[in-house]
Formats: C-alpha cells, structure tokens, sequence
C-alpha cells in the first residue's frame, strides 16, 4: 500500500483540526500529513471582538501553529499561490510544488475594505488584530457623537460579531457615561436585523429596549469621510462621528487564481460531504466555502470531523457515510454581562434562550479552554 | 403571466442558496449591470417573495414580477437608477 499524501492548506480552526484528527485515525505508513500556512501562527479571532474595549491584547489570542499540530503532522510555513486540481499539487511562491492525494482547503475569509469607496480613512472594525486595536484608540477617545455600526455586505465572518460589538458599545459607553450623549444606528443589508429570521425576532427588541436604532436594506455604496457621512445603494445617506463597518469579505486569492471558486472567490462545496463540487478529492472547510451556513470557527469544527473521518475511510477503504449536517453552536454576548447561544443546524434554526450570565461566562471559558479543547479534537 | 414579457439582461441562478442568499445576488446583479438593464433571479427559497419586493421598492427599481417554476421563481427586476 502507498503512502497516500494529504495536504491541508491553512492551519485555522478548520484546517488545524482537521490535520490532527487525521493524524489520529492514519499511521505513517498510511497517510503523509502536511499542513502548509502562510505565517505559521494560529489566532483565535473572536478574542478581536473583546479588544476595542480594552480586553488581553490581541497577542494573548495567538499560539505558534507547531505548538498544536500533532508531531506526525508536517508543518510548512510559506505562501502557497496556486492549486494544480487536475495535477495534483499546491505550488508555493518559491516554485516548490507540494503534491496530494487529497487536498483540505481551509484558507479562510480575506478582508477587502478597498471595494467601499471611502473606507480607508473613513471606517474603523476589528476583524483584524491592527484594526481592533486602532478601533481602540478611537473609542478611548471618543467622548459622545453618533456611532454608527454596520456589516459592508454578506456574507462575512462570524454573523452576530457586529450585533455582539454593539450591544457590548452601548453597555461600555453606559458605564463611561456617554450613553445619553451617543446615538447609536445599526446598519443590515436585508430586511431584518440579523439574517436568521428567529435571531433576529430575538435580538431587535434588546436593541429597542436600549435605545439602539437600526436602518434595514441598507447595503453601503460609498463613505465620505471628509463630511462623514455613509451612503447606500437605496438612496440613504446616514451621518456619523464614529464608523464601525464589517468590510466586504472574499474567498483567499489561491482559490480564484486556480479556477476553483465562485465569482466571490468561495469554494463550490457539498453541503453534506464537504467535497468540491467538480473534484472529490478536494474538500473545503470553513469560512472557505460556499456553504449557506456561518463563516465561523464554530460550524469548521464540526466539519473538520466530517472531512476527517470521509478521507480516512477511504484510505482505510471503509468509505464512512458521515455527512454535515449544517451544525453550528456559538454565543452572542448581549452585553450587561449576558449572553445568549446559538444551536443550530441545516434543517433547525436556533431558539436563543433568554440572556443570562450562565452564557457569558461559558463564552468566556470556551474564549480561555479553546486551546487545549477544540485544535486538538478533545471536544 | 408565467413568464416576463421583456428581455432579461442578465440572470443569476441563486437556487438552492437560502435567504438572503437570492436577494444579496440579486444586489450584486444589479450593481453590475448599467441602469435600463433587466436583472433576474431565480430562487428557491419562500423568503424571497417577501423580502426582493420590499428590497426592490425600496431601492427604487422597477418590480416587473414574481414568476413560479417549477421547484423555484424567477424575480425580475428592472434597474432604475
């Protein structure tokens, strides 16, 4: 029997989990496992949320890839440019060409602020360490105006990340006392608050309840950010002092430039195996994909199980019949030290139970065990 | 009427893709194309029906209707501004 190679591009939730548990359930004498990441260093995003608010610096939520890939697994640290499916192999910036039998894309989401005319000097987020912490500054300084909060366009990472920030701003700008100085708008593209409709019955009484306002269809055309003001492709135009904005997100280059994504550059995957729609032996995981579920850590660890157990059957020749099934469980923090969870699945939308500090602090104890429990498989 | 009486521009199959997926291509469609042009989307998903109206009124641009299909319905839209 041949040594069947298999290579896991990108070492986040996903691709970490992934690479490990195949690690478990394959000897050496079965698989090669490779993980190849471009800078080598795992983060634990949602830690992002917490820093404009003065929580652990965004290095607290950072841990070397080695340190939690399983000694099998091999570990390379560079760029990989392009993908040959039919070939078979991941071609890195030096010219080197990785080769697979099966091939994990987990390459994440990428940030693109540059196609909002205005974004740059007009819009603060944190959905990367630098802008948390810019966004920090801001808020630190900021002493009353009009906040407004909003997602750039769908989908983007982590749903409620934007509704959790809000309701965590109007809790901290209460205890600053800046709250009756401060209006604060929330801006959704669609025609409701969050995109799951029970979410969203849920969520839009807490934030009429705390005074948040909230403009729907809003999908942002432009910012202008000398007269700081941010306009939709409706025809609205909403002032602002301070502007927090999800920036429009798109799947990692590698995918677009190897012809194997959509025209937002996200993997056409099976919903249930995981596998690319027009070649079985790649499989994407993740924020990567297509599927009509949460770009979140939450729903690539349940799928990273799926991939897992799908590609050892096969080399085991027990082909497993597992199959995702859309399940996703996360917290949304409502602020005042409560939170709410989300469980859900394909098939059932979640029914978030009241907000309480049971939720908040489980939040914060996933947020601390995430390390020992979800890389390495034990959960 | 079962199907549009004009000439559609440009189409975006959105089938399978859940709400707001249809409605968010619908956006992206008409984004891409210059005003006149007629856009349409084909969704399965029930929640379309209410919310590509209300999006469509609100946006400005012409609602030129809702076509079932089977297993989907085709949305047209024409882009007004």
């Amino acid at each position: 029997m041949t040594v069947k190679q298999i290579v896991v591009l990108g070492g986040g939730v996903g691709g970490t989990l992934v690479a490990n548990l195949l690690a478990g359930q394959l000897t050496r004498k079965q698989a090669q496992i490779t993980l190849i990441d471009r800078i080598g260093k795992h983060v634990y995003q949602p830690g992002w949320l917490y820093v404009p608010f003065g929580g652990p610096p965004p290095e607290r939520w950072e841990r070397s890839e080695r340190s939690l890939l399983r000694r099998s697994v091999d570990l390379i640290i560079g760029d990989a440019v392009r993908i040959d499916p039919h070939e078979r192999y991941v071609e890195m910036a030096d010219g080197t060409q990785i080769p697979f039998d099966y091939l994990v894309i987990a390459t994440g989401a990428r940030l693109e602020p540059s196609a909002v005319p205005g974004y740059g000097e007009g819009a603060y987020h944190f959905y990367s360490a630098e802008a948390a912490l810019r966004l920090h500054a801001a808020l630190r300084e900021f002493s009353g105006g009009r906040i407004v909060i909003g997602v750039a366009d769908i989908p983007y990472k982590c749903p409620p990340a934007p509704l959790e920030f809000t309701f965590l701003l109007e809790d901290e700008l209460r205890k600053r006392g800046l709250r009756e100085k401060t209006e604060i708008t929330y801006l959704s593209p669609i025609g409701r608050v969050f995109t799951i409709e029970s979410v969203s019955q849920f969520v839009t009484p807490l934030m009429e309840e705390r005074g948040i306002q909230y403009e729907l269809f809003f999908n942002t055309e432009q910012i202008d950010p000398v007269n700081r003001t941010i306009s939709s492709l409706e025809g609205t135009t909403i002032p602002y002092d301070l502007l927090v904005l999800v920036p429009p997100h798109r799947g990692a280059t590698i995918i677009s430039e190897s012809g194997l994504g959509d025209a937002q550059g996200w993997l056409p995957t099976d919903r249930e195996t995981l596998q690319h729609k027009q070649f079985p032996y790649i499989y994407g995981v993740g924020d990567a994909t297509d599927l009509p579920v949460s770009k979140s850590g939450a729903a690539a660890h349940f799928e990273a199980k799926v991939i897992a157990h799908r590609i050892a059957g096969e080399i085991k020749g027990k082909p497993s019949e597992e199959r995702y099934q859309g399940q996703v469980m996360c917290f949304l923090e409502t602020g005042y030290g409560q939170a709410t969870q989300l469980v859900f699945d394909y098939t059932h939308p979640p029914h978030p139970p009241k907000p309480s500090a049971y939720y908040h602090y489980e939040k914060a104890l996933l947020n601390r065990a995430y390390w020992h429990l979800i890389p390495t498989g034990i959960v | 009427m079962t199907s549009p009486n004009v000439v559609i521009d440009k189409e975006i199959d959105a089938r399978g893709s859940h709400c707001p997926g249809p409605m968010m291509e619908l956006i992206r469609g008409i984004k891409s194309v210059p005003v006149g042009s007629v856009v349409a989307v084909l969704s399965s998903d029930p929640g379309s029906a209410k919310d590509i109206p209300i999006w469509v009124q609100k946006a400005g641009h012409e609602f030129i209707g809702a076509f079932p299909e089977q297993g989907f319905t085709r949305f047209v839209v024409r882009k007004m501004r």
